[in-house]
């Protein structure tokens, strides 16, 4: 068992999304089906190997530190699903 | 596209005339291949490009009906990339490829169908039903351009953008008998691509033709501010001359033509390689050696940046909100349980996962290493030829939810399409024969970094000396 | 039980830029809601970041001020967690590869000078800000804040003391503002610090465990904050408890710290490099370049003006306050060689005219050539020290020179001795009953008559010419 329920339920969490008892089920098989494949890995010899993030080779892509105008206030609330005053509305947070 | 660029020129028809016929078209479609169509943006660009088109000889795309992946964002039309999440999601922005298209006087039809984020290779899991492959409707067009693919082949437009992620473009490009370029890494600026992987995402062109999707290809590359990982270099113009194929070298991949290849696609790409053969081309057996891990590489690398770049989908300023008004914790549970589709959240855990406290070192980071050698399998393979030829998918197109079920062994199939994600070079594919099914197949070539008009060139060259891509699918409305 | 107590704080501070780090919205504070914002630091879909070169700039000064090591390869990583106030999900930090490591800062306090390590300086964005409608049971979002940039600077924990600690944010909140990239202003939340505490028995070599103490948004909450957790940690051992280690808030209307509640309960942010930017190469010649436009340290200007002007350290304090007072002090000290006088005046009314009408010193109208001829004056006798208020009040209002005030108000000092003392017999005259007490010993009425000889002058006599004289008379 690569991974157990207990870990596809902190998972689950950490990507809020609550998961039904049937996707939980469904995602412990499916997750250690792949996971068992994933192995296919350990046998690479990567010890003086270095990781790949970018495949074509820029860096400092930089820009000035110039003003440009923002967008319009209707177009940032545009798609709010929920608004007041000029600003978006979420259920309470505790602190 | 061309032909139809050139019909303009002399009058023979207009772009409202063709733009017109496609609108009647798709609301007969059984493909399932649009989202969204702008009937009356359509029109009207229509009608604005037919003003201009005798003076502007050398714009092709002027008046050009297209259809863009509902994953790319288009200022004031929806953009829901087939999810239930952003089902009511429509953009202030363009992004910038449409910018260009729109600057160019293109006529955009509308938002094709797709998996929803892109995470498939069948268009099944798209929000509002799979699309069909328009040579047998009974067979999935792939994934997940699927709806560009389809509205391709089947005439619904001159030519589309789809995205392409670890095959999502050449694979349906394969399915559906068409031409799809995955250009290289960087030559087009993905702002407003809703992202997938970022490390690995490009939109490319899809078209019946290599001539077509060069002149598209040219249309939307080029270096944008916008996009940090976009490339600043001079880009030219590609040519549409074939390529003289002499003396060109061909490294045929030993990993390419194992276990798990059907006959069919064998012998249909074995030929495709004869035909560069008979053109001039040195064949070089090649070896590949790290591309068995590309499969595990890829769904670790690409499902982690997903899961990052899906955290934004949680109800706050866009999109869907579910869950109990009263607590935050709900909604974001809610919102996201409900918005979206299984094989999302199915990608979203694993990425999760692979990132997690304990686990970042043995899949996240272990992956990228292995990425690292793939792309050094690349450079050496590169030394030795200029192009890289395979077949572009092991099978042809399957039942469309033939493999429902099985994630895994659909995951599989992406063997020969994952490698140009992984190391960002180039990559076409091209009709090269047809299954004993009546389905085509697809033949994909390689090349390196920023050589796509040696790729194209190849390309155009074996459309010139073959005619498969001229058959036309038992659906086709042009 | 006597306690070692060891402090690490974590500022962050807001950078003076124009722009968002990585889109070209404006950073201004105090504009409506969400009317700084664009796609990309809203976290659309498809945006991508674009990173402000000037951050780089402002982090590169900082290192340098605070002696690190500058990186050559920068990386950009992705903290993923969800909270309302963070819109893309993740924010964009810097994790593995901080632009700046391993410098210092060295501080005053009263038992002497310290130097306090710093672990890293690094990049990021900040997030927007919530406000609670607590009755509503909901929060509003503003997203003006959101991409703005920070600089997170960590402290190593050598600090021992809460004076300590706040020495140090003293410091390095002077530093920042004197290298003009950050305006420090805790109130407003552009210089923010979260500290690490722990305590452990004096002598023991062990670290005790330590919580993290956060909102603390002025600097005597944070003494305040940091007393508190202090004793709260003390008291938990001589209860034979343990420390749990936890998030503490202040509380400022409790005055009390309380364990956070919701904060991400697992702090599992799978960091991991981000995609959407490539490195940031720092080069020799970028940093020379930044080495270049690097003021003298307010430190080092503190200690300059005690030494090579002979002032006291409480002047060299608030002079050099700010870089722009300590400049007016110089130019003034170039054009009269009297430091200490300038000193004073500055220290009284100058500073007391800008802390009134709430201005920049480069704003005030009596510019260093107007000031020291106004000394000058008082110098020579031409007017005296009293009269002088007067005249850089006036000069203050008008900008008129100190001379041509002096004219036009006749407020010339007479210094004639021959005339003072004939109106000093005069007055004499007048009170001789007064005289005879002097004689007697009453010797402080000196100031009587001094006082009722400027009466007669209205003020304008040379008040120490004045005592001179009359005391010269009552001593025939």
């Amino acid at each position: 068992m690569k991974i157990s329920l207990t870990e596809v339920k902190y998972v689950a969490r950490l990507a809020r999304i609550r998961l039904n008892e049937e996707e939980k089920a469904r995602f412990l098989k499916e997750l250690n089906s792949i996971l068992d494949y994933m192995d296919l890995l350990s046998e690479v010899d990567t010890e003086d190997v270095s990781p790949t993030t970018h495949t074509q080779h820029i860096t400092n892509a930089l820009r000035e530190d110039i003003k440009r105008a923002s967008q319009p206030l209707k177009d940032t609330l545009a798609n709010a699903p929920a608004k007041a005053d000029g600003a978006f509305i979420v259920p309470g947070i505790i602190e | 596209m061309l032909d139809l660029a050139r019909n303009f020129r002399m009058g023979n028809i207009s772009p409202l005339d063709i733009t017109e016929k496609i609108l009647e078209a798709i609301k007969h479609d059984p493909l399932n291949a649009y989202i969204t169509v702008d009937e009356t943006g359509a029109k009207n660009a229509a009608k604005k490009a037919g003003e201009g088109i005798r003076r502007e000889s050398n714009n092709p795309l002027l008046g050009m009906p297209v259809a863009i992946k509902d994953n790319i964002c288009t200022k004031q039309m929806a953009t829901t990339c087939a999810s239930n999440i952003l089902s009511s999601f429509v953009p202030t922005y363009d992004a910038h490829v449409v910018e260009k298209l729109k600057k160019m006087g293109a006529v955009i039809v509308g938002k094709t169908n797709m998996d929803e984020f892109a995470m498939g290779s069948t268009t099944n899991t798209s929000n509002i039903g799979t699309s069909k492959n328009p040579w047998d409707l009974t067979k999935t067009p792939g994934g997940s351009s699927g709806g560009s693919a389809a509205a391709v082949a089947a005439g619904l437009c001159a030519a589309a953008l789809g995205s392409d992620t670890g095959g999502s473009i050449r694979q349906p490009a394969s399915f559906c008998g068409i031409t799809g370029l995955k250009p290289t890494y960087g030559s087009v600026s993905r702002f407003g691509l809703v992202a997938f992987a970022s490390s690995l995402d490009q939109i490319g062109p899809m078209a019946r033709s290599a001539r077509d999707v060069a002149v598209l290809y040219d249309a939307i590359k080029g270096y944008d501010p916008k996009d940090s990982t976009s490339v600043d270099r001079g880009y030219l113009p590609t040519t549409l001359d074939g390529l003289d194929m002499q003396g060109v070298r061909l490294g045929v991949p030993k990993a390419f033509f194992g276990k798990g290849l059907s006959t069919d696609v064998e012998g249909a790409v074995k030929d495709g390689i004869a035909v560069f053969k008979e053109l001039g081309a040195k064949i070089i057996a090649i070896d590949l050696p790290n591309i068995r891990y590309g499969v595990a590489v890829y769904y670790i690398v690409a499902t982690a940046e997903a899961s990052s770049n899906l955290a934004r989908y949680d109800g706050v300023r866009y999109g869907l909100r579910g869950g109990d008004a009263s607590d935050l914790i709900d909604m974001y549970m809610d919102t996201r349980a409900k918005g979206f589709g299984l094989e999302v959240k199915r990608r979203i855990m694993l990425g999760t996962y692979a990132l997690s406290s304990g686990y970042y070192d043995q899949y996240y980071k272990k992956a990228s290493k292995v990425r690292t050698l793939v792309i050094e399998d690349f450079v050496k393979a590169f030394d030795v030829c200029d192009i890289i030829i395979g077949p572009t998918t092991p099978v042809p197109a399957f039942g469309l939810y033939e493999m429902a079920d099985d994630p895994l062994s659909l995951y599989l199939l992406d063997i020969y399409t994952i490698p140009a994600n992984l190391t960002g070079v180039p990559a076409l594919s091209v009709p090269c024969g047809f299954s004993k099914e009546g389905l085509p197949i697809g033949m994909q070539l390689m090349a390196p970094a920023f050589k796509e008009d040696i790729l194209l060139g190849a390309g155009i060259a074996f459309q010139d000396h073959t005619g498969f891509h001229e058959m036309r699918p038992q659906w086709n409305m042009m | 039980m006597e306690y070692d107590v060891i402090i690490g704080l974590e500022v962050h501070a807001q950078l003076l830029t124009e722009t968002k780090i990585f889109c070209s919205c404006p950073t201004t504070f105090g504009d409506e809601p969400n009317t700084n914002t664009c796609p990309v630091c809203i976290g659309m879909p498809g945006i991508l970041p674009v990173l402000n070169k000037k951050i780089v700039d402002f982090g590169i000064k900082l290192g340098i001020a605070t002696h690190c090591k500058i990186a050559k390869t920068n990386i950009f990583a992705r903290k993923n967690y969800f909270y309302p106030d963070l819109p893309k999900g993740y924010q964009i930090t810097q994790y593995e590869s901080p632009l700046c490591e391993h410098g210092f800062l060295d501080i005053d306090t009263n038992g002497g000078g310290k130097r306090i390590g710093i672990t890293r300086i690094h990049m990021e964005e900040d997030a927007g800000k919530l406000i609670h409608d607590l009755k509503g049971h909901r929060s509003f979002i503003d997203f003006n804040r959101a991409g703005v940039p920070l600089l997170e600077i960590v402290s190593e924990p050598d600090m021992r003391s809460t004076d300590e600690a706040d020495a140090y944010l003293r410091e390095l909140r002077q530093l920042l503002v004197y290298l003009e990239i950050c305006d420090g202003n805790m109130e407003q939340g552009s210089f923010r610090c979260d500290a690490n505490i722990s305590v452990r028995p004096k002598g023991s070599a062990f670290f005790g465990v330590r919580t993290e103490l956060k909102n603390m948004n002025s600097f005597r909450n944070v003494h305040r904050a940091l007393s508190y957790e202090i004793k709260r940690h003390i008291d938990v051992l001589e209860s034979g408890r343990e420390v749990t280690q936890q998030t503490m808030l202040w509380d400022e209307a409790a005055n009390a710290t309380r364990s956070m509640r919701t904060k991400e309960e697992s702090h599992d942010y799978r960091y991991f490099p981000e995609p959407d930017l490539v490195p940031v190469m720092v080069d020799n010649a970028w940093i020379g370049k930044i080495r270049k436009t690097l003021p003298e340290m307010p430190r080092e200007r503190r200690k300059r003006f005690e030494d090579v002007y002979g002032l006291p350290g409480y002047d060299a304090d608030i002079l050099t306050q700010s870089r722009d007072v300590a400049d007016y002090f110089e130019n003034c000290v170039s054009l009269l060689d009297s430091p200490k006088e300038i000193s004073n005046w500055i220290m009284t009314e100058v500073l007391r005219v800008l802390k009134e009408g709430a201005a920049d010193i480069k704003a005030l109208k009596v510019t260093p050539k107007m000031l020291t001829s106004m000394i000058r004056l008082i110098d020579d006798g031409a007017i005296s020290g009293k009269m002088a208020k007067d005249v850089f009040n006036e000069m203050a209002k008008t900008g008129k020179s100190p001379g041509e005030i002096v004219k036009d108000s006749g407020l010339k000092q007479i210094s004639d001795e021959e005339h003072l003392k004939s109106l000093a017999k005069a007055i004499l005259e007048d009170h001789k009953k007064e005289v005879e007490s002097y004689k007697k010993g009453k010797t402080q009425l000196i100031g009587f008559f001094v006082g009722q000889l400027m009466k007669a002058t209205k003020g304008k006599a040379n008040p120490e010419l004045t005592n001179k004289i009359i005391k010269e008379i009552l001593e025939e």
